[in-house]
C-alpha cells in the first residue's frame, strides 16, 4: 500500500509566558471558606500567625481565569509530542514504547490516588498485595530474591545499589578499606556518578576492540579496594557481553558486589537474568521496559531486586505477608538496613502500571516483547546501514539486542553535518531524535532502540526519513542550516544557555535582565 | 490457554507473516539467531514462573480493580494524616492538562519537539521561584527529601564544609533520606528543641555550631506543624559561623507566611505535593530547591535548570542553562547527578500555581490556618484530650496528646477506624517524649462538620 506522504508541521501557538497573559483580580479556582461558626470561634486565623511570620506582600502570581488556564497549557501540551503521536524509536537507551490507556485508568483510580502513605495496613490490602505480587514477579524476571521499590528513577536506583553496597561493606568492617566502584565507559552517565556521590573513587574501563569492557583493564583494576562493580549488559552498543559471567567472578573472588544496571532490560526478558549471569543485584526501570509512561522526565521507578544475602540491608520498609492470616504489611524492622532513598515507600502508581502490563502479557507475552524488541533492531539496523554515511560501532559484530549506537561520521567528514544537525532537522518529520550519551567516543553518535511496540511500517516511515535527512545533508545544505522550519519554533541561539551574564532561569531573572524581547536593561 | 501462538496487540510485529519477512530481511530463520552472544549458561534454563496472565483488556480491568478495591480511600472515610503527605484539594484542571497524552507520554525530546515542556517547567520555575521570593529554582527532584539533602550538599560545596546541623523537630522519615545523601561524605549532628513551645534551642544550635558547620537546617513548619519564628536570630548564628541556613518549606503556607528568603536562607527546599499532586499512597511527591541569582548557587545545582532563550523569528526558546554542570555532560566529575525525577508533578504544580494565583494562595493559607486552630480548639476540650503542647502557633498540623486518658493512640486510631476515621499519625514511636501522642492534619478539604464528627467519636471513644 502506498501513502500519501505527509505534510507536516507542528502546533505553532507563539504562546506568552504565563506571566503576559496575567490580568490582576481574575481567578483560576476558588477555595473552601471557613464556616461562620468557625470564623466567631477562632477568627481570621491570620492573627495566629507569630509576629514577623506573616507575608507581608502576596506572592507574584499570575492571574487568569480558568478558560485562559486551560487554553494556555493545553496550547503548550500541543507544542509537545509525546511517545503517542510519533514513532518515537530515536531516544536509544530509554525504552520507549506504548503505555496502554487500560493502566492509566487504573492508576487514575481513586483508589490508587487518594491514599496515604500513612493509613492503617488493614485499609490498604489492595495495594500492599500489588505490591508483593510484583516482588514475586520480579523474582522470576531477575532471578533474584528480595526487592525495594523505593528508588524513583534509574539513577536512583544506582544510589539504592551504591548505598547497599556501602552497607554490607560496613557490616563486614571493610569499609574504609574498600572506597573503589568500577564501572565501564558505555553504562549509563549516572553509573559513573552515582557511586561518586557516595564517596567511592570510580575508576571506568574503556572498550575493547569489539566494544565490550576491556579485560585486561578490568583485571588490572579489580583489587581489595574494590567495593562493587557496576555494569550494565547490553551498553547502548547493544552488544551483548557474553563473558560477562567472568566479570562478575572475578569481582566476586575479590569480595566486590556485582551490581546489574538493568534500566533498559527489553532485550533480555525471558532470555537472560541477574543471577545466571552472576549479580547480587539488578535494578530494572518500570517506566521503561514495564511501559509506565515518562511523564516528561518521571515520575517513574527503579525497582532493585537484591540476593537474599543482601535482604537484612534493603531500605525500609519492605512488603510482607502474614503467611498465617494471609495479611499484608510494611515491615520496618531490618536493623542492618541501609535506610531509606525516597520519603515513604516509591513511586506506587509506576508500579501498579508496570504490574497491569506484566499481567497483561505473562510469561509468554513478556519473552514475546523481548524477542521482538530484538527482530525490529535488527531489521533496523539492517536498513539504517544502507543510508548513506551512516555507520555502526564495531562493525564486526553482526547482531546486536535492543539497541544500537551508529554514527555520522562519514556524512560529516563529507558534509559538515553531524548528529547534532538531524537531530535539529528531525523535529520537522513530527518526530524525534537523540544523539547519546557522553562521553562521544564514537563521533557524531546517535542511538536507535526501536522497542516490541513498533510495527515493520513504523520502522519503514522512520528509515525514510533518516533517508530524506541524509539526502539534504548531501544535496540540500540549506535546507539542514535552516532548520527546524516546520517545528514549534525556530533555531534557539544557544549561547544565551551558557552565558551567566545572560542566562534566566526564571522570569524574574529575565525582567532583571531585560525588557521587551530580549533587550539588555 | 497455554500453548496458544497469540498476536499481541501491544507487539504489533508479534503477527507470524510480518515476522516472517522481517527475519527475511534480516537474513536469520529466527530470533534466536540474533541472540547468539547469549552464552547458553545464563539463559533461563525454563522459562519464567509467572501467573497466568490476563490478555483480554477487559479481564486485566477486571483483576486489577479487582486487588484495588480491598483499599479504602480518603475519600470513602475521614482522614487526619499528614506527615509529609497531604490530602489537599486536586483541582480538576491539573489533572486534565498531566493527563494529556503529549506531556504523559513524552519523554526527552529535544527544545524544537518538546517546547510545551521546555515553556511549562520553565514557568513552574518562575512562579516556584516568586512563591518562595528567590531568583531560581530547578526541574523537581525525587522528592522533597532529595531536595532536602542535595541543598545540603550544595551547601557542603559553596562552604567547602561536611558538617550539617538538623533540626531535631524535623520529619523523621525525611531524616532517613537525608542521611543516605549525606553518608559518607558529610556528618550529621541534631540540635535540639523546645517541648513545651515547640520552637528550636537556639542554645543549643550555638553550642553546636563551629567552623566544620556548612549549614543550619530546619523545617518551617516544624514535622509537628509549628510555625518557627526564630529564623532570622538562626540565620544570623549560621552566618555568623560562615555556614548557610537551608529552610525546608511547605509551599501550601506561602500564601500567609514569609518565605525563608524573607528571614535570611540561603537555600529553600521542598517538596510540591501539596500543589496539586494525589497523594498516591505517598508516590505523588516531588522535590524543589530554591536560590538567590548569584551564579556560584546556579553552578552547585545537579539538577537541570531550564532557561529562556532568543530564536532566529524572535520566539520563545528554551534550553538547558549551564549544562557542563550535570551528571548527563560530565559523567563522574558532575555536581551529584540528574537523571529521570518527576517532571510531570512540576508540570502539575505548574497549572496549580496559575490557577489559584496570588488570591488562591492566601486564600488557602486562611482556610487551613481556620480550620486547624478550630479543631485544635474543640479536640482540646475533648476531657482526657490535650492540645496545648507544643503550646506555639500551628500550620494544617498539630500534636493531640492523648496522655491524661491512659489510652494509647494505637487503640485510639484502631476504634476511630472502625467508626470510617482515619486518626492522626502516631507518634509515639518517632517521639517517644511526647508519650501517646498523634500529629493531626486538617487541610481546606477538612470541613467543620468532619470536625465535629471527630470530636463526637473522640468523645464516645474516651468516655
Amino acid at each position: 500500500m502506498t501513502f500519501r506522504k505527509r505534510a507536516f508541521h507542528h502546533m505553532r501557538w507563539n504562546e506568552p509566558i504565563i506571566y503576559q497573559l496575567s490580568t490582576p483580580g481574575h481567578r483560576g479556582l476558588l477555595v473552601p471558606e471557613a464556616e461562620e461558626e468557625i470564623e466567631q470561634a477562632v477568627g481570621d486565623g491570620l492573627s495566629s500567625i507569630p509576629l514577623g511570620m506573616r507575608r507581608s506582600d502576596p506572592p507574584y502570581l499570575p492571574e487568569l481565569g480558568q478558560p485562559q488556564v486551560v487554553r494556555h497549557f493545553d496550547r503548550l501540551s500541543q507544542e509537545n509530542l509525546g511517545a503517542d503521536f510519533n514513532i518515537d524509536i530515536g531516544q536509544g537507551t530509554c525504552t520507549m514504547k506504548h503505555n496502554p490507556k487500560i493502566n492509566e485508568v487504573l492508576a487514575g483510580s481513586p483508589k490508587m490516588t487518594d491514599l496515604h502513605p500513612c493509613q492503617d495496613h488493614s485499609t490498604v490490602q489492595g495495594i500492599l498485595e500489588i505490591l508483593y505480587r510484583t516482588e514475586e514477579i520480579f523474582r522470576e524476571i531477575s532471578g533474584l530474591d528480595h526487592c525495594t521499590i523505593q528508588p524513583g528513577g534509574g539513577t536512583h536506583g544506582a544510589l539504592a545499589m551504591a548505598t547497599m553496597v556501602r552497607a554490607w561493606h560496613r557490616d563486614r568492617g571493610e569499609d574504609e578499606r574498600r572506597d573503589e566502584i568500577i564501572t565501564t565507559l558505555f553504562s549509563h552517565p549516572s553509573d559513573a556518578a552515582v557511586p561518586k556521590v557516595k564517596g567511592y573513587k570510580v575508576i571506568i574501563l574503556p572498550p575493547d576492540e569489539e566494544g565490550l569492557p576491556d579485560m585486561e583493564a578490568y583485571r588490572s583494576a579489580l583489587s581489595e579496594r574494590t567495593a562493587a562493580i557496576f555494569f550494565t549488559n547490553p551498553e547502548d552498543t547493544g552488544i551483548f557481553n557474553s563473558r560477562i559471567a567472568e566479570f562478575t567472578e572475578l569481582a566476586r573472588k575479590y569480595g566486590a558486589l556485582c551490581c546489574y544496571d538493568q534500566a533498559n532490560a527489553n532485550g533480555l526478558l525471558g532470555i537472560a537474568r541477574a543471577r545466571e549471569a552472576g549479580f547480587d543485584m539488578s535494578f530494572f526501570n518500570l517506566h521503561k521496559t514495564f511501559s509506565s509512561p515518562h511523564g516528561c522526565g518521571g515520575p517513574a521507578t527503579g525497582l532493585l531486586m537484591v540476593d537474599r544475602v543482601l535482604e537484612p540491608y534493603l531500605p525500609v520498609p519492605v512488603v510482607r505477608r502474614d503467611e498465617r492470616g494471609g495479611r499484608y504489611y510494611l515491615d520496618f524492622n531490618l536493623p542492618k538496613s541501609c535506610g531509606k532513598v525516597k520519603a515513604f515507600y516509591g513511586v506506587i502508581p509506576v508500579v501498579l502500571r508496570a504490574y497491569a502490563w506484566i499481567m497483561s502479557l505473562g510469561a509468554e507475552g513478556l519473552e514475546e516483547a523481548s524477542r521482538i524488541a530484538v527482530l525490529n533492531n535488527n531489521y533496523f539496523m539492517k536498513k539504517m546501514l544502507e543510508v548513506r554515511g551512516c555507520s555502526i560501532s564495531f562493525p564486526r559484530h553482526p547482531a546486536r539486542i535492543e539497541q544500537v549506537r551508529y554514527s555520522w561520521e562519514q556524512m560529516k567528514r563529507e558534509t559538515g553535518f553531524g548528529t547534532a544537525d538531524v537531530q535539529r532537522r528531525i523535529a520537522d518529520f513530527g518526530t524525534h531524535y537523540w544523539s547519546s550519551h557522553e562521553p562521544w567516543v564514537i563521533p557524531e553518535p546517535f542511538t536507535i532502540e526501536p522497542s516490541e511496540s513498533y510495527s515493520k511500517e513504523d520502522l519503514d516511515e522512520y528509515l525514510g526519513i533518516m533517508e530524506q535527512i541524509s539526502r539534504e545533508c548531501y544535496e540540500e545544505p540549506e535546507t539542514i542550516r535552516r532548520a527546524p522550519e516546520s517545528s514549534t519554533i525556530h533555531l534557539i541561539d544557544h549561547e544565551y544557555l551558557d552565558d551567566p551574564d545572560r542566562w534566566a532561569i526564571t522570569w524574574r531573572q529575565y525582567t532583571k535582565k531585560y525588557r521587551g524581547y530580549f533587550e539588555r536593561r | 490457554m497455554k500453548g496458544k501462538k497469540r498476536v499481541y496487540p501491544y507487539i504489533p510485529n508479534s503477527e507470524p507473516r510480518v515476522r516472517e519477512a522481517m527475519l527475511r530481511d534480516i537474513g536469520v530463520d529466527s530470533v534466536d539467531d540474533l541472540l547468539g552472544d547469549i552464552p547458553e549458561e545464563i539463559r533461563i534454563k525454563s522459562s519464567m514462573n509467572l501467573p497466568e496472565p490476563f490478555p483480554a483488556e477487559a479481564d486485566l480491568k477486571r483483576h486489577v480493580e479487582g486487588l484495588l478495591s480491598r483499599n479504602n480511600t480518603v475519600g470513602e472515610c475521614l482522614s487526619f494524616l499528614g506527615a509529609g503527605c497531604y490530602d489537599h484539594h486536586v483541582p480538576s484542571v491539573v489533572d486534565e492538562v498531566i493527563g494529556r497524552s503529549e506531556f504523559l507520554t513524552a519523554y526527552a525530546g529535544e527544545p524544537y519537539e518538546d517546547h510545551g515542556r521546555f515553556q511549562v517547567l520553565f514557568e513552574y520555575q518562575s512562579m516556584m521561584a516568586e512563591l518562595l521570593d528567590f531568583d531560581v529554582c530547578n526541574v523537581p527532584t525525587y522528592d522533597g527529601a532529595q531536595a532536602a539533602g542535595t541543598s545540603l550538599r550544595m551547601a557542603s560545596r559553596l562552604t567547602g564544609r561536611k558538617k550539617a546541623l538538623l533540626a531535631g523537630n524535623m520529619n523523621p522519615d525525611r531524616l532517613k533520606v537525608v542521611r543516605t545523601y549525606l553518608d559518607p561524605v558529610m556528618t550529621v549532628e541534631m540540635f535540639g528543641w523546645d517541648r513545651s513551645s515547640g520552637l528550636l534551642d537556639l542554645e543549643d544550635l550555638g553550642s553546636k555550631m563551629s567552623e566544620e558547620v556548612a549549614a543550619v537546617y530546619f523545617e518551617n513548619p516544624s514535622y509537628l506543624g509549628t510555625i518557627e519564628d526564630q529564623g532570622e536570630r538562626i540565620a544570623r548564628a549560621a552566618h555568623k559561623a560562615g555556614a548557610l541556613m537551608v529552610v525546608f518549606a511547605d509551599p501550601s503556607t506561602l500564601g500567609v507566611l514569609e518565605p525563608p528568603s524573607r528571614y535570611g536562607a540561603d537555600i529553600a527546599c521542598g517538596d510540591i505535593q501539596p500543589l496539586g499532586v494525589h497523594m498516591n499512597y505517598g508516590g505523588g511527591l516531588g522535590g524543589f530547591i530554591c536560590t538567590k541569582g548569584e551564579n556560584r548557587f546556579i553552578e552547585e545545582y545537579p539538577s537541570r535548570l531550564f532557561g529562556i532563550a532568543p530564536t532566529r523569528e524572535k520566539e520563545w526558546g528554551f534550553g538547558d542553562v549551564a549544562w557542563e554542570r550535570t551528571s548527563f555532560a560530565n559523567r563522574e566529575t558532575a555536581k551529584e547527578f540528574v537523571g529521570t525525577h518527576a517532571a510531570l508533578w512540576g508540570i502539575a504544580a505548574a497549572v496549580y500555581l496559575a490557577s489559584m494565583g496570588p488570591g488562591g494562595m492566601a486564600d488557602l493559607g486562611k482556610v487551613i490556618l481556620q480550620r486547624s486552630l478550630y479543631a485544635r480548639k474543640v479536640l482540646g476540650e475533648v476531657p482526657g484530650v490535650s492540645t496545648g503542647k507544643p503550646s506555639g502557633a500551628c500550620f494544617k498540623e498539630f500534636v493531640v496528646d492523648f496522655g491524661q486518658s491512659g489510652r494509647d493512640v494505637a487503640d485510639i486510631n484502631e476504634k476511630l477506624l472502625a467508626r470510617g476515621i482515619f486518626g492522626g499519625k502516631d507518634l509515639s514511636g518517632e517521639f517517644p517524649e511526647l508519650g501517646q501522642s498523634a500529629l493531626y492534619c486538617v487541610t481546606e478539604k477538612t470541613s467543620e462538620k468532619d470536625i465535629d464528627r471527630l470530636v463526637e467519636a473522640l468523645s464516645d471513644i474516651l468516655r
